[in-house]
């Protein structure tokens, strides 16, 4: 059956005609071409899919588009402002927080809600945090560097 | 996934006629697990039936010496509560620790405890602190909740609404996670609670399960060497490639008394 | 050091794309009038299939169904493995078919048989389901024992014993010697565990067709665009290689997984051209768990003779190694001159020798993995020094020391072949246990013991040879092609460069490595700078990236293109300052005349040449492009020191790593940070292989660990920061001097993981992965 979903993405209305079976990472990629949210798995363990619904860090690929009817949502394409990276996005870039960048969008968006809930964590409360999110290339210890780089650069108001 | 028939009813009411009214319907609450599931195409359900917009089902309250939390409060919830950290820290922590950040910004109680996998975390808190659930047509005791591997008291379609957990005096929920998944080898909540001491353990099993003989011997001395001694049997315990059944029960035996230890303070 | 120059830690230029989401993956692209596929894979290890399509043919939205015969009728032909190992008794390995879709017989859980092709990825899946196969299944091989052993079911008929070669290396009757006079041997058996690679970005490919021109077009996850594009047209043959484009775009890691030449990407363009149509493929997570080429699966028996004073006199080793059902495209070379070839380790060690039989199963292919031979050559001489060491009652980083090979000693000629050219074992080691504070470590031991906590310290030095290949060396082994590299620099009318490398970055930043080379070189501002990559129409000819080589090869390539450069500038800047050419001095960008102030910067000397009104043509040309080609003197050898110390809790079996030390031996490096970056990648997956990974088969064949829920990947609670540094021996035959650091730390890693285990454990019965059940195991025995 398909259905119509309407919702708020990166603060844009915007509207489209679904399966009701299609995931909303399916709906960000096909619908609106917003490619940088990744497919890294099929079991919901990668994290290369997370972006904010409502607020919230969730996998995109673990959520059907029509349960986001009316949300707010947010992607990566929706953080840098004006050209300007978010204080998150430069941390990583300045601390080499990504090589091949498959998983990055996700490691982004997961920071920013830890950030969110907790504005000064640890080395430790960082690495457990990003149980959801698995990376290849890095070995994590740069991704903690630049979300604590992060954390520190969003706690200055910069 | 299969294609299937989505639902967002408005009540209860509205929840269970769509239910009764689907070839194969199935409910979605977090939808953590169900949709994985279907992702890997390990299940067709006709219909989907999703509680997200059903009032009624959230919050987490205080009534009386019990912590009543609704079917569709997300783990991220409990953890975070106020209430659960002061009353039941032990509940708390438990559902701090399931899933992933994003897991627990979805999942909810009543889907994880209604899905009963042998794996989950809750199953030890329900079974564990002794509480009761409430689903839209009657109370089920936690002891009697889990009748199985993936197998519950409730009856076709029945709908749960919340779960009522008894403050205990002092309770501690530790966990060996699954390397991979990081789902429970074995989780062990011991509570001291109001009807005596209780050990609930999951993941071992097919379904939590309470072990008796610890039970007994921390009711007389409630330190971790009371049940130092104490062999759980590894007959009918669950193997795979991260645990044997051997492995299973010695580690029920050092995540019951590092839960004893933690509870005792 | 200039800001954006050679030695300094510049932030990559591919960064921003990457972290605003806008970078250009395979899956990101679609074309119009695309479809998308599905494959029908077997379920069965081992049988022989018949397949009805008539229902998924008849579904809605399928376009087609296409089988292994469809494409045997097309003589689409095989898979191919490109190096061809000889073995004892002189004859080549035994490479028997592997067509894109298994026609009648399927080999492994996942071997692709039919691909549905559809106007959309779910109606290709549902398709996928309705083919009906009715398969005969046929006794299947899972363990290289059952596999070698008299009698065993035989996977091809072209491979008798289900043996693929037995090879050797080394001297024989020299080791036997040598053993003869030791006064100690070291014995250890040992499972180097089977990996699956993983990169977080699955496999894709869409494959394309014109027919008004012929051309194909194929975009793909691909560490090396041009070596597919060879292999799909002078071996598989469909198409020309001049009627074939090959793009690699942004590719989400590789680490060997996307070198090779795979069923999919095949059969996705050849379905293009048969139906006219773009047609799409990509894979999910599950089917990259039996489609993607595993790693390492090695069965080892190794011994060291040591005389009294702890001096290795002799390495015996003999290996089994796992090719999976087919062999996949370097499968052959991995164990045997990947890997023999390095056991001479870091030492001095007086005669060795080597025997691997390779054997299939019904598994799925294994090829090289990030370190590729060289890991499992580590990995066997650092436990086998450490179990020498605990036997005699030597320390181990004294032991080690004892048999370093000196700093003096180089060129060194190894025992196996090999010529290692630099290196200072010493020094890294000294700085690795100073950082490591291995004096220290009884004080800490003591203080884990007193909480209930086993406390262990490993060592491993290592050694790699990297920079792949002098192509006249592995021709002579075998390999179907040279590994030299091909840089090129087009000069742009207002002064900025294009550069062209046959390499290709999945992750390990060329577009900054690169750009800070060429702007220290040939002083242009960095940002002026622009890398290109991954697209067989707009780079020369090259060999891509893996084996460590961009930078010692392909960077070395763009070193002899920028000295074409200069030379050239010099001419047309002697023509324009009227000076002779012998005159022009080049530096930081300028070309001047000597003791004079004329001069003319290179962005000048650029315009001129594309403005040349008053060129003497004959002797001038206009212009300024060049290209080069690098083919190395030889392997280059990175080595160095980890230390790695756990703590390991009795009664869970649980390790936690609490401290590791890297200290590696790149040569020059280019840009620190990205080194540092790669060391952590590397030692990642090396703990990931000593505490966590391990692919598991049943007895049937079925892939135990086929998903994340069950094959467990390192998180970032798993890992510790990690302490990194380097020494310097620059590498005497690149005009660089540099090594090459992709694969350091998930070589020196395994070695280092477990010998700390075992340290801890007091015992050195224990293999890989040690998850907490095995440790705990080992400690109950």
């Amino acid at each position: 059956m398909s259905v119509n979903v309407s919702m708020n993405v990166n603060g844009r209305a915007v509207c489209g005609e679904v399966e009701d079976r299609t995931l909303l990472v399916e709906f960000l990629r096909e619908n609106l071409r917003l490619t940088g949210t990744h497919v890294g798995c099929d079991t919901s363990q990668c994290g290369a899919c997370v972006v904010h619904v409502d607020g919230r860090s969730v996998k995109a690929c673990t959520m059907l588009a029509v349960q986001a009817e009316g949300a707010e949502v947010t992607t990566i394409e929706g953080l840098a402002q004006d050209g300007k990276l978010h204080p998150m996005q430069e941390a990583f870039r300045e601390n080499h927080g990504l090589q091949c960048g498959f998983c990055t969008p996700g490691m982004v968006m997961s920071a920013l809600d830890l950030v969110e809930r907790n504005p000064d964590p640890s080395s430790a409360e960082v690495r457990e945090w990003l149980e959801g999110n698995l990376c290849r290339c890095t070995g994590y210890h740069n991704i903690v560097k630049s979300i604590l780089a992060g954390a520190s650069a969003m706690r200055g108001g910069s | 996934m299969y294609a299937f028939n989505y639902h967002r009813p408005d009540t209860l009411e509205a929840a269970a006629a769509a239910l009764a009214a689907a070839e194969d319907g199935r409910v979605m609450a977090g939808g953590q697990t169900l949709i994985p599931t279907l992702k890997q195409r390990l299940a067709s359900p006709s219909d989907v039936v999703d509680l997200a917009t059903v009032p009624g089902l959230g919050g987490v309250r205080r009534e009386g010496d019990a912590i009543v939390v609704g079917a569709m409060v997300r783990h991220a919830e409990v953890a975070a509560s106020a209430e659960v950290r002061a009353a039941i820290p032990a509940l708390a922590s438990l559902a701090d620790g399931i899933g992933d950040p994003q897991v627990r910004n979805c999942g909810t109680i009543g889907g994880s405890i209604v899905n009963a996998d042998p794996a989950a975390d809750y199953p030890a808190a329900v079974v564990g602190l002794g509480a009761t659930v409430r689903t839209d047509r009657r109370t089920i005791v936690g002891d009697d909740f889990f009748t199985g591997l993936f197998e519950t008291a409730l009856d076709e379609g029945e709908i749960v609404v919340s779960v009522s957990f008894p403050v205990p005096r002092r309770a501690a929920y530790v966990k060996f996670p699954n390397p991979a998944s990081r789902y429970a080898v074995v989780g062990v909540m011991v509570a001291d609670t109001a009807s005596g001491i209780r050990v609930a353990v999951t993941g071992a099993g097919d379904s939590v399960f309470r072990v008796g003989a610890m039970e007994t011997a921390l009711a007389g001395n409630f330190s971790a060497d009371a049940i130092r001694n104490v062999a759980v049997s590894q007959d009918a315990l669950n193997e795979d490639i991260h645990a044997s059944a051997e492995y299973r029960a010695h580690l029920v035996g050092v995540m019951a008394r590092r839960a004893v230890a933690a509870a005792a303070g | 050091m200039a800001e954006n120059g050679i030695g300094a830690s510049v932030p990559r230029t591919e960064d921003h794309r990457f972290l605003t989401g806008t970078g250009s993956y395979t899956d990101d692209s679609n074309l119009p009038h695309q479809t998308y596929a599905a494959f029908v894979r077997s379920t069965h290890a081992h049988a022989t299939v018949a397949l009805d399509t008539s229902a998924a043919a008849a579904a809605p939205g399928v376009v087609a169904v296409l089988t292994g015969t469809d494409l045997a009728g097309d003589q689409v032909g095989s898979l191919i493995c490109g190096w061809v190992v000889t073995g004892k008794d002189g004859e080549p390995h035994k490479a028997p078919p592997h067509p894109a879709l298994a026609a009648d017989t399927v080999r492994h859980v996942g071997d692709a048989m039919a691909i549905v092709v559809a106007e959309s990825a779910r109606a290709a899946r549902d398709a996928a389901e309705l083919v009906k196969v009715d398969y005969t299944p046929l006794p299947a091989v899972v363990s290289m024992r059952d596999a070698l052993a008299e009698g065993a079911p035989q996977i091809h008929a072209e491979a008798p014993g289900n043996l693929c070669y037995d090879w050797e290396i080394g001297d024989r009757a020299a080791t036997d010697e040598a053993f003869g006079r030791a006064r100690h041997v070291a014995r250890l058996d040992l499972v180097n565990n089977r990996l699956i690679p993983n990169a977080m970005e699955p496999r894709a490919a869409i494959g394309d067709y014109n027919p008004a021109t012929g051309d194909y077009t194929l975009r793909l996850t691909s560490q090396n665009p041009h070596i597919h594009r060879l292999v799909l047209a002078a071996f598989v043959q469909i198409a020309p290689e001049h009627k074939l484009h090959v793009i690699a775009p942004d590719v989400g890691g590789g680490f060997g997984s996307k070198i090779f030449i795979y069923q999919e990407e095949t059969a996705v363009l050849w379905a293009a051209g048969k139906i006219g149509r773009p047609v799409k493929w990509t894979a999910d997570r599950s089917e990259s768990f039996v489609a993607d080429a595993h790693g390492r699966d090695h069965e080892t028996h190794v011994e060291l003779a040591l005389d009294e004073g702890g001096r290795f006199l002799g390495l015996r080793v003999e290996t089994r190694a796992n090719m999976g059902a087919y062999l996949s495209t370097f499968a052959s070379c991995v164990p045997s001159y990947l890997y023999g070839t390095l056991l001479q380790g870091q030492y001095t060690t007086e005669a060795i020798y080597c025997e691997v039989k390779a054997v299939f199963t019904n598994t799925t292919p294994v090829d090289a993995l990030r370190g590729a031979g060289r890991p499992e050559a580590t990995y066997l001489i650092e436990r086998i020094v450490d179990q020498a060491a605990h036997d005699m009652g030597i320390d181990p980083a004294e032991l080690r020391r004892r048999n370093f090979i000196p700093a003096d000693a180089f060129p060194y000629p190894t025992k196996v072949a090999l010529e290692y050219d630099s290196g200072n074992y010493g020094l890294a080691l000294d700085r690795a246990l100073e950082l490591a504070d291995y004096n220290g470590f009884a004080a800490r031991r003591a203080e884990s013991e007193a909480k209930g906590r086993l406390r262990g310290i490993g060592l491993s030095a290592y050694i790699e040879a990297c920079g792949i290949a002098p192509s006249q060396v592995v021709g002579s082994l075998g390999a179907g092609v040279g590994l030299w590299e091909s840089g090129g620099i087009r000069f742009n009318p207002t002064g900025n460069v294009l550069v062209y490398t046959g390499s290709h970055s999945h992750g390990q930043g060329h577009e900054t490595t690169f750009a800070q080379l060429v702007s220290d070189y040939l002083g242009v501002p960095f940002e002026n700078i622009e890398v290109v990559h991954g697209d067989t129409e707009k780079t020369p000819f090259g060999m891509g990236t893996y084996g460590s080589r961009s930078l010692a090869v392909g960077g070395s390539a763009l070193v002899k293109a920028m000295d074409k450069i200069i030379a050239k500038g010099r001419k047309i800047a002697a023509f324009s300052l009227e000076a002779s050419e012998e005159d022009i001095e080049f530096s930081g960008g300028d070309f001047k005349v000597a003791g004079t102030d004329r001069s003319m910067n290179i962005a000048e000397v650029a315009f001129s040449a594309y403005v040349p009104h008053n060129y003497p043509l004959d002797e001038l040309e206009p212009g300024l492009e060049e290209t080069g080609f690098y083919d190395p003197a030889n392997f280059t050898f990175p080595a160095g020191t980890h230390v790695c110390e756990v703590e390991v809790d009795p009664e869970t079996g649980t390790t936690e790593i609490v401290h590791w030390v890297a200290v590696d031996d790149f040569g020059n490096v280019i840009n620190p940070m990205i080194v540092e970056g790669q060391v952590h990648g590397g030692v990642a997956h090396g703990v990931g292989q000593a505490l966590l990974e391990g692919c598991a088969y049943d007895a049937d064949g079925q892939l135990v660990t086929g998903s994340f829920m069950d094959y467990t990947m390192p998180r970032a609670d798993d890992l510790p920061d990690l302490t990194v540094e380097t020494t310097c021996t620059p590498c005497p035959h690149n005009p660089l001097g540099v090594k090459g650091c992709g694969e350091a730390g998930a070589i020196a890693a395994p070695a280092a993981v477990m010998n700390a285990i075992t340290h801890a454990l007091g015992t050195g019965a224990i293999d890989m992965p040690a998850t907490p059940q095995a440790v705990w195991r080992a400690l109950n025995q």
